[in-house]
């Protein structure tokens, strides 16, 4: 796993979703306890490469560190 | 390879601005720049009256609360009393302009070693989005259902070419979030006005420009689309001033 995702706070506006640069982020159908669809990351897509964390304004987002070489 | 980006620890925690609304990238960019700076022990934030004040359910760290727009004469009293301590003012349009345009001049005026940060929406978003002096002719707001019209109300104010080209400040520079790239070119003007404080050259100030989706009636995504196609063209990207080392 490359990037964990605090669903609580997602507020789905979206816009990891549109900068994403290899579309790996999806909503969710459950809803959260604030009622939004929260985002989801596909594992196999991701690079790691934090545009979703440097783009969300509420802090969802934590990539986590890798090892070198290893994607 | 993946490098890790934590939420920095003083921000860590939900907060109630609208979703996709541009005060959460701003003070996590502050917050990162504490952090490398080693000086997230060590700040003060005199915070504004509006959507900036919404940093009160999620930001650790000492803070006041100031009169609507009267953050910059407080963030003067502060760290004259408190020199060693970071001083960073967090304020909207609204408030760092149309309100407390008299403390925000007069702030820079003096040249006091503040940092100034302005998150500039183009309209009061707190209230429920009425004109400020930053709001663009044509722009409809619920104060001006038909459009701005700048005959009557003047033209939108640019407060940092105003304050680089009439006084002496140390660092003026105005960045955006509307797309990754312009983000982290904004990290990089905060830091360098945080670090002009730090070397006590004078008076720095970053404006931000940031979407208000609720209050422009647009997606978070074309908030961010309006900010490039039709704001920056208005409101240039850049750094317009930089000391560069040298004390005041």
């Amino acid at each position: 796993m490359k990037v964990t995702v605090k669903s609580a706070r997602c507020k789905e506006c979206g816009l990891c979703y549109s900068f994403c640069p290899k579309g790996a982020i999806s909503f969710s159908q459950d809803t959260n306890a604030s009622g939004y669809h929260p985002v989801m990351v596909d594992d196999e897509k991701c690079i790691g490469c934090g545009t979703c964390y440097i783009t969300c304004p509420d802090g969802v987002f934590h990539v986590l560190k890798s090892e070198r070489g290893v994607l | 390879m993946p490098a890790e980006r934590k939420v920095p620890e003083m921000i860590d925690r939900p907060m109630s601005f609208c979703p996709g609304c541009g005060h959460g990238i701003i003070i996590r960019l502050i917050c990162e720049c504490l952090e490398e700076l080693g000086q997230d022990q060590n700040v003060i934030f005199p915070i504004g009256v509006g959507c900036s004040s919404n940093l009160g359910g999620g930001l650790v760290a000492d803070r006041l609360h100031c009169l609507h727009g009267r953050a910059g004469a407080v963030a003067t009293g502060i760290k004259r009393v408190n020199p060693d301590n970071l001083v960073i003012t967090y304020q909207g349009d609204g408030d760092a302009y149309s309100i407390g345009i008299a403390e925000t001049t007069n702030a820079a005026y003096r040249n006091e070693n503040i940092t100034v940060i302005t998150v500039n929406n183009t309209n009061f978003g707190m209230t429920g989005g009425q004109m400020s002096l930053t709001t663009m002719e044509g722009q409809k707001t619920s104060t001006t259902v038909h459009g701005r019209d700048c005959s009557v109300t003047g033209f939108p104010i640019r407060f940092p070419e105003l304050v680089a080209s009439q006084f002496h400040p140390a660092y003026v520079a105005r960045g955006s979030v509307s797309s990754p790239a312009n983000i982290k070119k904004t990290k990089g003007y905060i830091k360098k006005a945080l670090q002009a404080q730090i070397n006590r050259e004078g008076y720095s100030m970053v404006e931000v420009m940031s979407p208000c989706p609720v209050n422009w009636g647009m997606k978070p995504i074309q908030a961010m689309e309006r900010i490039n196609n039709d704001l920056i063209s208005y409101y240039p990207l850049g750094e317009f001033t930089e000391k560069g080392g040298e004390t005041r």
